[in-house]
């Protein structure tokens, strides 16, 4: 299917986002990506250890994949800003999904925080992709200080409780200025097909395709997942209806 | 010798750069998707040879890493 889409200005292949946290071992996780067909894969940036330094798992990624580093368990706005521009100078990318963490139990983003953070980012160039709240005023301000995309939830990160406010991601696709990403708690393959359903330009998946009892073939699942989802948006869903109506023609019925 | 934080621990070190600090440790500073800061600061690679490092600096290295 030839449906691009772009995010500040970067036409990007594929819908679906691959995190790269948490497979069984690195082959599973490079066969998984590449069963995925996405373009954009996450990682994370972290201190070296300094016993065993042993190069960078974005070696393993070669060219085949453009990177998007976030600031994952970043608590405080200083931490983050300092951990984009260690990104960016690492993985010489100025895009950055901004983490800002505002409680270690569930995980959800410290909205003040976080719309700070961000238009912080922006003022030196970074192309921010926010993880927020699935709120349409929050995602706005968002878009209002300059991200290139919002992120929301469709529940707690790792959770793979599917999305638990259909109505709200709806709701903020058909209002968000710019393109909306579900982020976290996508479970299984339906899960992606309803996020873009309901409007999403793209879904990040991680941990429902890593710690799936087979990775390659959820990444295959979420692939086919985010295409159908995305050719029933374009085609349009019939409404809902309280009750039954019968598909096969009333005339002509044997016995009227 | 002085004593600086790196990577959070205190450390005693001869180096008086940061190229040096990494080559002590075994790290190739000629590798690729490595970053470092000094107190708060990202310090480019280019720099790493010529920055000199000063008693108490915290030093941050930092490569990317699986992630979600």
């Amino acid at each position: 299917m030839n449906d691009p889409f772009s995010i500040a200005g970067t036409a990007l292949s594929s819908r679906l986002f691959v995190g790269t946290a948490g497979y069984p071992n690195q082959q599973v996780m490079l066969d998984a990506l590449s069963a995925s067909g996405a373009e954009l894969v996450t990682v994370s940036i972290r201190r070296i250890s300094l016993e065993s330094y042993a190069g960078s798992m974005v070696d393993l990624l070669g060219d085949r994949c453009r990177i998007l580093p976030n600031t994952a368990g970043c608590v405080t706005a200083r931490d983050a800003l300092l951990t984009a521009e260690l990104a960016r100078e690492a993985l010489d990318t100025n895009w950055i999904k901004l983490e800002l963490i505002g409680d270690r139990d569930t995980l959800y983003p410290d909205v003040e925080q976080l719309v700070e953070a961000a238009a912080e980012l922006v003022r030196k160039g970074f192309t921010v992709l926010p993880y927020c709240n699935e709120d349409p005023v929050t995602c706005r301000k968002l878009a209002d200080v300059g991200c290139a995309a919002v992120m929301p939830l469709g529940s707690l990160i790792g959770s793979g409780m599917g999305i638990a406010n259909p109505s709200g991601i709806e709701l903020l696709c058909a209002r968000s200025p710019v393109p909306v990403v579900l982020d976290a708690g996508v479970g299984t393959a339906s899960d992606a097909a309803l996020a873009m359903e309901l409007g999403c330009e793209a879904v990040l998946v991680n941990t429902a395709i890593a710690k799936a009892r087979d990775p390659r073939k959820m990444a295959a699942a979420m692939r086919a997942a985010v295409e159908a989802g995305r050719l029933a948006r374009l085609a349009g869903r019939i409404p809902k209806r309280a009750f039954a109506e019968p598909s096969s023609p009333r005339l002509g019925l044997v016995g009227a | 010798m002085m004593r600086l934080k790196v990577n959070g621990l205190d450390e005693e070190t001869g180096a008086s750069t940061l190229r040096e600090l990494l080559l002590a440790r075994g790290i190739d500073p000629g590798v690729r998707f490595l970053a470092v800061a000094v107190n708060g600061a990202v310090v480019r690679r280019a720099e790493w040879a010529q920055i000199p490092l000063s008693p108490g600096d915290e030093v941050e290295i930092v490569r990317p890493v699986q992630g979600g």
